[in-house]
């Protein structure tokens, strides 16, 4: 906050924010081209590319990724890669949209979250990497997972971690409140929630209000799809439906009984909450097992976890919340060496078991996801438990389509101020998923997007 | 050489002197000159210019003329906002400039013990950077943990949520005063020191008290460094960033994007990729700035001129 300000300086008050603006402001240049016209690289121009001294700039904020790096670096000892951690979500993609406008300084290849691939493919920032070879890999990825990065024969990412979503449970807890097995639906969830509040007086899990990719992992559980987008002009936005709103009658009915608690996640007091034991549980994803662990030492052995409660029983459906994969940028001036180090960390398999076992991310590639070395491990925090076996079979239980709208950084935003902000004061969040379908279209309207 | 003789002379020896002088000047002042203009002035009238145009992530960019900066007038977002501020203003400013004017009179009065270090130690916080102050902040004010809600429910009392929706304000109230009260007292404490002693020698001779100083002497004194610190905290509130950017992290329900008027011109440019029509709420935001200050100023002037 600025509170030194000349006096003589007063009508200026506004241009420190026209200044902060101008950051960004430089006008657009277009983002160069991604389409999918060039002929496919053949593989003399690929050990070309990859024998030729060459800098690329990896963003990206994935821990200890330099090691995976180091791999690449070791086979290709051509190709320098500078790694840069910009910060986390939000600032990261501000940051690359920055770099991106003033059109110099951007990156070769960036982390990329699914669910933000659209928003840059739509303004051709991303490089089209089916040329490049990666048409190819199709088959060594889980299939929903690879519809996440690939759109009309187009390929914009390769993946690197995914978080099909489970339940995460205290089993100490539950067994207080006379609960023995996770609950298998969403039925016997909610009466098992009454019961470990009033004989333990936790809840059972918490309800953030400020997270919209674990509602939006619910409502993908729940069948719906509440976004697309046709890759042009045209977004679909539907997330008020009447299945949305049973889902979300579902945890209102928490909310108001006071059976699950709404702190916000990832601050200060939801850390606490799951390491005291205010919390018997948290619905997550694949990626918060070792997460959670971090977060819970203490806590050690007394957790569990189990597949996410079903709508009806014997059913096995999840959802996915999270993960990410490597894009290259359109604007790389060397696509092929870009291309290589984003398919290589995330397709080599000394890398990728490297990711899955030693930073812990959870693995999209089919060889890993059936290598015993990944599949068996036990985990001491969760009593012995193979839980990486458990994950690998959930994974093939998510919903194979789910697209995303172009401007998920604003569905994000404005989730916190319509449903979220029902959730958080225990009101009608059938009236909030209104709020963001409302702010949803809007902005789609605004931004010159035809609304389906 | 006489007197008559040399004025056309003289003159432009005279004249050279001066030129001599005014270039030296204008080199002073250069390098701040360049700065402001490539810092402030250019940045002002490229984003006036891009708050006049459109551009959608469908269809590009096309000149709209005033169209953005009638939105940001019937936008009830961006009103909500201004009004907040305005909110803040009428209770947060009065209640730290009189802090801090109290301060400034007990330690310029000498009856304090130790005034130099009361001095320092209302100052501090000042010098904490409003990121570290906010985090700092944050903690305390925890529901679960932070040392506040602890200390009242270890008394037995029903603690109140400090980061909900409807205290938040106070609470970033709080936060503000306690980093600027010592600003603001610096600025009103340079002012007493420069008092004649006379004045306080004569008073003392008639009868008044420390009361009746401060009050009559004083005070009146240092009206015009009361006033500034007036206009600046005006300003300060309108562009309140910091605070709620970082409490939007611990309390995300209880802070929209659109909490503070420089907040959501923020969002709205790097969160909406809405350029242009946050550089319009950015202009509109500074012409009110520009109204309150000046309407304040205006009101004491003819408040001085009637007394």
């Amino acid at each position: 906050m600025r509170r030194v300000v000349p006096r003589t300086a007063k009508m200026l008050g506004a241009s420190a924010v026209a200044a902060a603006l101008l950051l960004t402001g430089c006008t657009a240049s277009g983002g160069g081209g991604g389409g999918g016209d060039q002929p496919p690289a053949s593989q003399d121009e690929i050990d070309e590319a990859l024998s030729t001294p060459t800098k690329l700039t990896f963003w990206t904020w994935v821990p200890d990724i330099q090691n995976e790096v180091d791999l690449f670096e070791e086979e290709y000892p051509e190709i320098d890669v500078e790694v840069v951690n910009v910060g986390q979500g939000a600032p990261h993609y501000q940051k690359i949209r920055t770099a991106i406008e003033a059109g110099e300084g951007a990156p070769d290849v960036v982390q990329m979250e699914y669910q933000y691939i659209n928003s840059f493919a739509l303004t051709e920032s991303l490089l089209d990497l089916a040329p490049y070879g990666a048409d190819e890999l199709e088959g060594d990825y889980v299939d929903w997972v690879w519809n996440q990065v690939s759109k009309d024969g187009a390929v914009y990412g390769i993946p690197q971690d995914v978080g099909p979503m489970g339940n995460l449970y205290r089993e100490d807890i539950l067994a207080k409140a006379g609960i023995t097995e996770a609950p298998a639906t969403w039925e016997e969830y909610a009466t098992a929630a009454e019961a470990v509040k009033s004989s333990t007086g936790s809840y059972i899990t918490n309800f953030a209000p400020n997270q919209a990719g674990q509602v939006i992992g619910l409502l993908w559980q729940a069948g719906e799809k509440p976004f697309s987008y046709d890759g042009e002009q045209t977004v679909g936005v539907n997330v008020n439906s009447d299945r949305a709103k049973e889902v979300m009658a579902y945890w209102q009915d928490l909310v108001q009984r006071d059976l699950v608690s709404i702190d916000p996640d990832f601050t200060d007091q939801w850390y606490q909450g799951l390491a005291s034991g205010k919390y018997a549980g948290w619905l997550t994803a694949a990626w918060g097992p070792v997460f959670l662990q971090g977060t819970a030492g203490e806590t050690s052995g007394l957790w569990r976890a189990a597949e996410l409660p079903q709508y009806a029983e014997g059913e096995s459906v999840s959802g996915n919340w999270g993960g990410s994969s490597d894009a290259v940028l359109a604007s790389t001036e060397n696509p092929i060496a870009a291309y290589e180090l984003a398919k290589w960390i995330n397709n080599d398999k000394a890398s990728t078991v490297k990711f899955a076992t030693e930073q812990f991310l959870f693995p999209p590639q089919n060889d890993v996801l059936e290598d015993p070395a990944f599949v068996d491990q036990e985990a001491e925090f969760y009593g012995g438990q193979k839980v990486n076996q458990l994950f690998s079979e959930i994974s093939d239980t998510v919903d194979s389509d789910f697209d995303w709208l172009p401007y998920m950084d604003y569905a994000y935003s404005s989730f916190e101020d319509s449903i979220g902000k029902a959730i958080a004061e225990k009101g009608d969040l059938s009236a909030g998923l209104d709020d963001w379908q409302e702010l949803l279209t809007t902005y789609a309207t605004d931004q010159g997007f035809t609304v389906e | 050489m006489t007197r008559s003789s040399a004025p056309a002379v003289r003159r432009p020896r005279h004249n050279a002197t001066q030129r001599r002088q005014n270039r030296a000047a204008y080199l002073f002042v250069a390098p701040f000159m360049l700065i402001f203009i490539a810092m402030l002035v250019v940045p002002l009238f490229y984003s006036g210019y891009l708050s006049f145009f459109q551009d959608r992530l469908i269809g590009g960019s096309a000149f709209v003329g005033f169209q953005n900066y009638v939105r940001a007038l019937t936008d009830q977002a961006f009103i909500d906002g201004v009004l907040r501020m305005g909110g803040f203003l009428l209770v947060q400013v009065p209640v730290m400039l009189a802090l801090a004017l109290f301060i400034a009179l007990a330690v310029d009065s000498g009856r304090v013990r130790g005034g130099k270090y009361v001095r320092l130690l209302v100052f501090v916080p000042y010098a904490v950077p409003g990121v570290i102050a906010a985090l700092m902040w944050g903690y305390l004010y925890g529901n679960d943990f932070g040392p506040i809600a602890q200390t009242i429910r270890a008394a037995g009392l029903d603690a109140p949520n400090l980061l909900s929706p409807d205290l938040i304000l106070y609470s970033i109230m709080n936060v503000v005063t306690w980093g600027f009260v010592g600003y603001n007292m610096i600025i009103m404490y340079a002012a007493l020191r420069s008092i004649p002693g006379e004045l306080y020698e004569a008073a003392e001779i008639d009868g008044a008290g420390q009361f009746r100083i401060a009050w009559s002497i004083k005070i009146p004194a240092i009206r015009p460094a009361i006033l500034l610190t007036v206009i600046f905290s005006i300003i300060g509130t309108f562009q309140l960033f910091a605070e709620p950017s970082l409490f939007d992290a611990i309390a995300p329900n209880a802070i929209s994007d659109s909490y503070t008027p420089n907040y959501y011109a923020y969002n709205l440019a790097f969160v909406n990729q809405n350029i242009n029509y946050a550089a319009a709420i950015a202009f509109i935001l500074g012409i009110v700035i520009m109204i309150v200050s000046y309407v304040v100023q205006l009101s004491t002037q003819r408040r001085e001129r009637l007394s």
